[in-house]
């Protein structure tokens, strides 16, 4: 353990429109390895949500079981959370979120939380499209039983053990893409400037957003030969796009120039502007950001940013037309329509 | 990006983290400040008192009546509003310490042939006695007085300072072999030449008390006195009461200590009258505070006119109220009294030089004195206190006596003034295990302790009695511990950080950044909370692998060590700064 966290904090803290400095998105102290990337993770998801304004008390936390899955403790601690069994956390999450849709759904899983033990759970919960944000802080291992290489750790990639991995690893990103997924992107636990506005952009995505966050484990998968270090991700990172994140109901201040910026409107009224890198990348299209991931596997490059982005989907809800009242709510009288209306239907299969 | 960017911080440079140690930057004489706190959390009085006795000799009287500019200068205020009571832990250390004297530097039997004059017995001739005696000079001390002490003697008032903790820290410098020569008044600084000394200190204070030349003065004279003329007769014994209704004029401390004395002395309704506004009082907020605890009114805004004398009597002041106050067209007003104390400065006065010996005066009618060497225009003639640059305080007269010591050390061994001795410090590791410091790194979130105080009926009938109780171990710990040991730095080392964030992820205060570098201004607006305080520097690394720099705000910095728990590699590291001033010939 860590010596307790001082109760002082900046005199000038900012404050946001809500009136909250960042200490009221805080959360207790961390328990993980000192320069764990799923710390600086916890610490985007606070800059995320307090820039963006959100009531703490209208976001709920759901995580499974892993190093990664327990940050939800470090974080937002005004906020609800359910830490629920390993790779289960879609399910538990549907749950909610068909229940209550007015909240806001941070979902944080490991890769192997999702890739190994919760793939099942996974790949449906992209297919139905899910109001939530997904973030994976994906470090290439099971962290919290000591490192074991996990389904996203690179075919050759050593971590503290020493032997190589002699399996194909598992594009989470690339598979979300192919399943459907509206909002899929990619980013680097230690570069924070990027993570914070995809954050905030997948939150104003409507549907399933999934963040793949390289994240390294200083302790067990930070070596040289290792494709999730802190050192191979910052040498072989590249972006499809640098970007501006404007919130909804802020002003526009910066002309773009024509042709190499993509806007992009968010369902929230935000709005996204892509300044490519390339462009040959066209991320609003399925096929082209597939492409565009494959073509930089085979560079042996690392592609981060927004991978792809369709505000035009359906999320669960609408596809399912539930009703927009929360459960909680709904009374006897919405749920029972009576007798009569009972007779009418019974007459329908005379 | 702005013109000029901004080179790493040179941490070798010794006043870099002296500067972060706020408190010992902003003392005078550079007290080691957090180390006698931690001393005095342990209870390791007689350690605490010798770190403090080194450096400003006088620890029992200073943590009673220190001017203190450490405490504005403290840390806490910036997190907290309140600083540590630095100068009443002080007076802990020395009110619980045990017999010390065994730990003072030794008197060499074998003198080393220089023989030093001290002119004035006050604090700073004291100093250069305590620092020059070790060395092996004979000290001479002349002073018109009977005792030695100079202003801290015949000014301060004993409910501030009693009598017995004076005479024990000025005994334990006059028995380290001083040759005093008191009731001398030295009257001519030509004859004193003709002594032949190698060198001679000048200490003799700014003793001259700023009169009011206005209509009355002279026909009330019996019942107007200048303050420090007054407070030195009550101190002497030939005082013993004041008017019943009293007025002082003034608003710095003299004026605080005149009607907090007269009050003493039969002073039924006294009255402080200040020129301008409350809050550009020239006294100390404490000294104002218990001013107003012992119902002492001060009146704003109000400039004198005239004495009001009738048959022979004095019955009251006009005042001609301020433009600048509540009643800017209010017509001259009239305050009734028996007695007017006038506390309105004071003046260098050197009736006893000669012009023609050869020493030069400036305008102000004060010696010409080098600011780094205290010597005069003659050269073996040196200055400090009060007779250097004007009225300050106990504690600059003590940093003065040391700086003049060593001149005066170098000067007597034909050495160069200039090439002073330079500080001595060191930074060492704190590390003791993984999270485990050797410093309590644990901020304790206590506010500041209030001090005991004797009750108001009791003291205002005696003088002598102390006011102020101080605090018990137990305050004195706690209070202590409020300190945020800004002598352990934090030490930044460029090759170790992988830029993985933890250090400013978990820094409660917002310090640590890694951001493009740029010109000092740019960077302070550009940091995750922007540095606003320039009187507090940044920290700025060489240039990191992804090509930025890690720029550190020193301002709100806790000290909690929580950067080096968090980093993975050590990159950031706690380390303690110790910087000691130089003293005379490096005792
Ligand atoms: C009323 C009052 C209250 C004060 N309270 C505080 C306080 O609470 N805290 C604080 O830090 N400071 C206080 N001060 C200021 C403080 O006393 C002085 O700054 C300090 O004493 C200066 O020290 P010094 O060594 O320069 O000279 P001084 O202390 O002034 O000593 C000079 C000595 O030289 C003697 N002398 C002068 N001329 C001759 C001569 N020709 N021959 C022989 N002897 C001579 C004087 O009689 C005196 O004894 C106060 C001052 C006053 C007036
Ligand atoms: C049903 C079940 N199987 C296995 C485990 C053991 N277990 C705990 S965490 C974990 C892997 C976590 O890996 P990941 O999701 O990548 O999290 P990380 O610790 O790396 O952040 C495993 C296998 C478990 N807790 N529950
Ligand atoms: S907190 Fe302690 S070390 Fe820091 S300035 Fe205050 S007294 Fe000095
Ligand atoms: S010691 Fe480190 S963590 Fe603590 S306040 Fe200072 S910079 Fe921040
Ligand atoms: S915690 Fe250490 S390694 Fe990480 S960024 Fe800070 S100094 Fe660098
Ligand atoms: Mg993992």
């Amino acid at each position: 353990m860590s010596s307790p966290r001082p109760g002082f904090r900046h005199p000038d803290l900012p404050k946001n429109d809500l009136g909250y400095t960042r200490r009221d998105y805080e959360g207790a102290a961390s328990t993980l390895c000192a320069g764990c990337g799923h710390d600086s993770i916890s610490n985007a998801i606070i800059n995320a949500c307090f820039e963006l304004s959100l009531e703490p008390s209208g976001i709920a936390k759901m995580s499974g079981i892993g190093c990664s899955s327990k940050t939800p403790a470090y974080f937002l601690g005004k906020s609800h959370g359910f830490n629920s069994v390993h790779g289960r956390m879609p399910s538990i999450a549907t749950g909610a979120n068909m229940a209550n849709r007015d909240l806001v759904y941070i979902g944080v899983s490991g890769d192997g939380d999702t890739a190994s033990i919760g793939m099942g759970q996974f790949v449906h919960i992209v297919r139905r499209n899910l109001n939530m944000v997904y973030i994976v802080m994906n470090n290439g291992c099971y962290g919290l039983t000591k490192g074991q290489d996990s389904a996203t750790a690179d075919r050759g990639s050593a971590g503290k053990k020493g032997r190589p991995n002699p399996f194909e690893s598992i594009d989470l990103c690339e598979l979300a893409i192919a399943l459907g997924a509206g909002f899929v992107a990619r980013g680097f636990s230690g570069d924070k400037e990027q993570l914070v506005p995809l954050l905030k952009a997948a939150i104003g995505h409507r549907g399933f957003a999934l963040v793949d966050v390289i994240s390294p484990c200083v302790t067990f998968n930070n070596t040289a030969a290792s494709t999730k270090s802190y050192q191979w991700v910052r040498d072989h990172m590249e972006a499809t796009a640098t970007f501006d994140f404007i919130p909804p109901r802020k002003e526009i201040t910066t002309q773009y120039e024509k042709g190499t910026t993509q806007s992009v409107t968010l369902h929230d009224g935000g709005v996204v502007h892509l300044h490519k890198c390339d462009e040959s990348i066209d991320v609003t299209r399925r096929r082209c950001a597939i492409d565009a991931l494959e073509q930089h596997r085979e560079k042996g490059r690392l592609l981060t940013g927004i991978l792809h982005i369709n505000e035009t989907l359906k999320d669960t809800h609408e596809i399912l037309e539930t009703t927009e009242t929360r459960l909680n709510t709904l009374m006897e009288k919405d749920l029972c329509p009576g007798n009569r209306v009972l007779q009418d239907m019974m007459e329908n299969y005379r | 990006m702005g013109e000029q960017i901004l080179n790493p911080t040179d941490i070798q440079d010794p006043e870099y983290f002296h500067k972060v140690i706020d408190c010992q930057f902003a003392c005078p004489a550079h007290t080691r400040v957090p180390e006698y706190l931690r001393l005095i959390s342990e209870e390791k009085y007689d350690d605490a008192y010798m770190i403090n006795w080194e450096s400003n000799v006088f620890p029992g009287i200073l943590g009673r009546v220190c001017d203190r500019p450490c405490e504005p200068a403290c840390r806490r205020r910036r997190v907290e509003d309140k600083a540590v009571a630095i100068c009443r832990l002080k007076r802990v250390c020395a009110d619980h310490k045990g017999d010390i004297t065994k730990r003072f530097p030794a008197i060499p039997g074998q003198k080393n042939g220089k023989k030093i004059a001290l002119i004035g017995g006050g604090p700073a001739s004291l100093t250069v006695a305590r620092d020059l005696l070790p060395l092996g000079y004979e000290i001479d001390l002349y002073d018109d007085q009977a005792e030695a002490g100079g202003f801290i003697r015949s000014q301060v008032p004993s409910f501030r300072l009693p009598k017995k903790v004076l005479d024990e820290e000025v005994s334990y410098i006059l028995d380290m072999g001083v040759k005093a020569h008191f009731n001398t008044y030295i009257s001519s600084m030509k004859e004193f030449l003709k002594k032949d000394y190698d060198a001679v200190f000048i200490g003799t204070g700014a003793p001259r008390g700023k009169d009011l030349d206005l209509p009355g003065r002279q026909e009330g004279k019996t019942f107007i006195h200048i303050g420090i003329n007054w407070l030195a007769s009550v101190q002497y014994g030939h005082v013993k009461k004041s008017g019943k209704t009293t007025l002082v004029i003034g608003g710095g401390n003299t004026a605080m200590d005149c009607c907090r004395t007269a009050r003493r002395l039969g002073g039924e309704k006294v009255k402080v009258v200040v020129r301008g506004s409350r809050k550009k009082m020239k006294a100390s907020e404490w000294e104002i505070e218990d001013a107003l605890r012992e119902d002492i009114p001060i009146l704003e805004y109000l400039s004198p006119l005239a004495f009001v004398v009738e048959k022979g009597r004095l019955t009251g002041m006009t005042f001609q109220p301020s433009p600048e106050g509540p009643a800017p067209d209010q017509k001259e007003i009239f305050i009734p009294c028996d007695e007017v104390l006038i506390a309105v400065g004071q003046q260098n006065a050197f009736p006893w030089i000669e012009k023609d010996i050869g020493l030069i005066f400036n305008d102000s009618n004060r010696p010409k004195v080098d600011e780094i060497t205290f010597q005069s225009s003659i050269k073996k003639i040196f200055f400090g206190g009060d007779a250097a640059f004007g009225p300050k305080n106990v504690i600059t007269a003590v940093a003065h006596g040391h700086e003049a010591a060593i001149s005066i050390d170098l000067f007597c061994r034909g050495e160069d003034l200039l090439n002073r001795p330079r500080p001595a410090t060191t930074l060492a590791g704190q590390k003791m295990g993984l999270h485990d410091w050797m410093y309590h790194n644990e901020v304790s979130e206590q506010q500041r302790q209030a001090v005991p105080m004797a009750s108001k009926v009791k003291s205002i009938k005696d003088r002598l009695m102390e006011v102020e109780l101080g605090f018990d171990r137990k305050i004195g710990r706690t209070e202590a511990l409020r300190c945020l040991n800004c002598d352990m730095q934090t030490v930044f080392s460029l090759p170790l950080c992988i830029e993985c964030d933890a250090c400013v992820d978990v820094c409660p205060t917002t310090c640590i950044n890694f951001i493009q570098n740029d010109d000092e201004e740019n960077l302070r607006a550009g940091l995750s909370i922007p540095a606003g305080n320039k009187s507090q520097d940044l920290y700025v690394s060489g240039l990191l692998p992804t090509g930025r720099v890690m720029v550190k705000d020193e301002n709100v910095c806790l000290h909690c060590g929580l950067c080096a728990e968090r980093c993975p590699t050590s990159a950031w590291d706690m380390q303690k700064y110790m910087y000691e001033t130089a003293k005379a010939g490096g005792k």
